[in-house]
């Protein structure tokens, strides 16, 4: 048996030792390395170690100026049962969330369906809805979001010309939340875009072959071009919620930092901005990040399971 | 049976008038609804073209003013203690960069995952799928004190440096798909001259991904210009501000706002993006429809 052993742990050895073996692992793994070596770094340096990092700080009290000081659940403890700015977060991008992302979508179609019956001037109506999308996240459009919803602004103008006396829609929180939707709703350009890519992957015959049979063009889109687009829209859903979750510098320029009037525009991002970089609340802010991972990652999860029921796809 | 029959005939008789009017009005729609999308961006255009006190008078306007003039761009481009063209050059330094980062290790890290085999591939390619989902705010704080020890608050160095270790790592996955396309044979071809990996991916690669290498830098530079979050956590210093910091800085300014200066500063902020969207449309267009980016 121990002889057994010695030999081959001598001609591992052997093995290992031979220069070929070397030069073959070598040649054949190295390169891929040596290109993935950048992107390497980054990932373990920038995306797994501050992950691990920040799951550690979720539970200390950390100021950025003292060492971080363990706290067990407290940041969590808080965050569920004692702190009212967070459920109002929570609240605010929930609804900004569950209303933006599907209006945006249902422009998104519906322009996309106009724009796909060969419609003369494509590209220059296309170029035109994207353009938005474009600039939209600009600091440069949040600032003119706010002053079209202000009192004197743009929005209230228009309305003065039917005789109607608007409110400051920015600061009013009954409203403030919804003219970030609009400015939302507003760029639908790239998710039209992407639409207008999966319906022309639709077969045309499988339209005359509906058309034979008498299917009027209502039952067509019910019938075919609503399923057969499913896995489009199932993209466009899950990209945009979580970019909507994500959203940050319309609700910080409108807001002037804060999220008010009242809470009313406190995203989720802007609340753990604010903690982080206001207060350098770190842990509670690290604490923060990981539910609102969890909830992306809930999301995600369960998008991906229930689409087997409604997502068609070809195979 | 027959009355779908019937309705078929009726639907084919009148098929032609019936084919103009639903055209018609589908430009009306579309125009329509250009109009609306387009009108507050003409509107912050015009009114950057105003005298002060026309501005709020004006109304609904879109309309050039009768006294029109630059004097809100004067204004405004010293509207701050630091005068705008610094915060232009640093905003177009910082988005050169992030550029070249992107283009070079993306296009790396791709060529890795596409053409390369060794041990470990689909769990790092795994890997890199599941960065695109996560939020930034998960990897945050820790960096924020990353680049704090390391002496790089108020630089661009944490804006830019990412970028050369691949951070957005959307662009990965976008040049993968690209380099996928391109017919394996070419490899192989030069493979048999004798052409190593490095040769490969110089000169028959990349030669060959231009229409992706330029979608990613265009797509990188529209980003990286309009970024607000990553500026306002690392630079504190006016003279270090990006546009976007800049645009900022006029809203804070509550007390008396010169809304003529921060409208016309705001316009000239969208003006490169507005370029790349005049020269490049196709390119952008056909970038997201390919891969279906986020805006």
């Amino acid at each position: 048996m121990a002889t057994q052993v010695d030999t081959s742990a001598s001609t591992g050895a052997g093995r290992v030792a031979s220069p070929s073996f070397w030069s073959g692992v070598w040649q054949n793994h190295a390169p891929g390395y040596l290109f993935l070596l950048p992107w390497l770094i980054g990932f373990l340096g920038l995306t797994i170690g501050p992950i691990l990092t920040s799951f550690y700080l979720s539970f200390t009290h950390f100021d950025l100026l003292t060492a971080p000081r363990w706290a067990g659940i407290d940041n969590y403890m808080r965050m569920f049962t004692n702190d009212p700015k967070f459920a109002a977060s929570m609240r605010v991008t929930f609804v900004f969330v569950v209303f933006s992302v599907p209006l945006k979508l249902a422009f998104a179609l519906g322009v996309a369906l106009l724009l796909n019956r060969g419609m003369k001037g494509l590209p220059l109506y296309r170029a035109l809805f994207y353009l938005p999308s474009l600039l939209g996240a600009s600091v440069a459009i949040a600032i003119l979001w706010r002053q079209m919803f202000a009192g004197n602004g743009l929005v209230n103008q228009l309305l003065a010309n039917f005789g109607i006396q608007g409110p400051s829609w920015i600061s009013n929180p009954n409203t403030s939340l919804w003219t970030l939707i609009i400015l939302a709703v507003w760029q639908f350009g790239s998710p039209m875009i992407i639409f207008l890519a999966g319906l022309r992957q639709i077969p045309q015959d499988m339209y005359e072959a509906a058309s034979l049979d008498g299917a009027s063009k209502w039952r067509q889109f019910w019938k075919i071009t609503l399923p057969m687009l499913t896995p489009v829209v199932f993209f466009n859903a899950i990209i945009q919620t979580i970019e909507a979750f994500k959203s940050f510098t319309p609700a910080f320029i409108i807001s002037g930092g804060t999220g008010g009037p009242i809470n009313s525009t406190l995203f989720y991002t802007l609340y753990l901005y604010n903690e982080a970089f206001g207060f350098f609340r770190m842990g509670y802010a690290s604490a923060l990040a990981w539910v609102l991972l969890a909830i992306v990652a809930l999301f995600t999860a369960f998008s991906f399971l229930t689409s087997k029921y409604w997502v068609h796809y070809d195979d | 049976m027959t009355t779908d029959a019937e309705r078929l005939t009726v639907v084919t008789g009148s098929s032609v008038t019936r084919r103009k009017v639903i055209s018609i009005v589908s430009h009306v729609l579309l125009i329509g609804a250009s109009i609306v999308m387009l009108y507050p961006l003409l509107w912050l255009m015009a009114s950057s073209f105003r005298p002060e006190n026309e501005i709020f008078t004006s109304g609904v306007s879109v309309l050039p003013s009768a006294n029109w003039s630059f004097d809100s761009y004067v204004r405004g481009w010293n509207g701050l203690r630091v005068g705008f063209g610094q915060l232009f050059i640093n905003s177009f330094v910082i988005s050169a960069l992030s550029v070249i980062g992107n283009v070079v290790a993306c296009s790396l890290a791709a060529y890795a995952f596409a053409r390369l085999e060794f041990a470990g591939r689909r769990f790092w390619f795994a890997m890199m799928l599941m960065t695109l989902m996560l939020p930034y705010q998960v990897t945050l704080i820790p960096q924020y004190v990353l680049f704090l020890n390391l002496g790089w608050v108020n630089t661009i160095l944490p804006l830019v440096v990412p970028k050369f270790l691949a951070a957005d790592a959307f662009f990965i996955f976008l040049m993968v798909q690209f380099f996928r396309g391109i017919p394996k044979e070419l490899d192989e071809a030069a493979r048999m001259d004798g052409a190593g990996p490095w040769r490969i991916y110089w000169k028959i690669i990349l030669p060959l991904s231009m229409p992706v290498l330029a979608t990613a830098a265009i797509f990188t530079f529209i980003w990286t210009w309009d970024d607000f979050f990553g500026p306002l956590i690392y630079l504190n210093d006016l003279r270090q501000y990006t546009v976007m910091l800049g645009l900022r800085t006029f809203t804070d300014n509550t007390g008396m706002s010169d809304y003529g200066g921060m409208f016309a500063m705001s316009v000239l902020s969208l003006v490169p993006i507005f370029v790349f969207f005049l020269l490049f449309q196709r390119l952008l267009i056909e970038g997201i429809a390919t891969t279906g980016m986020k805006r």
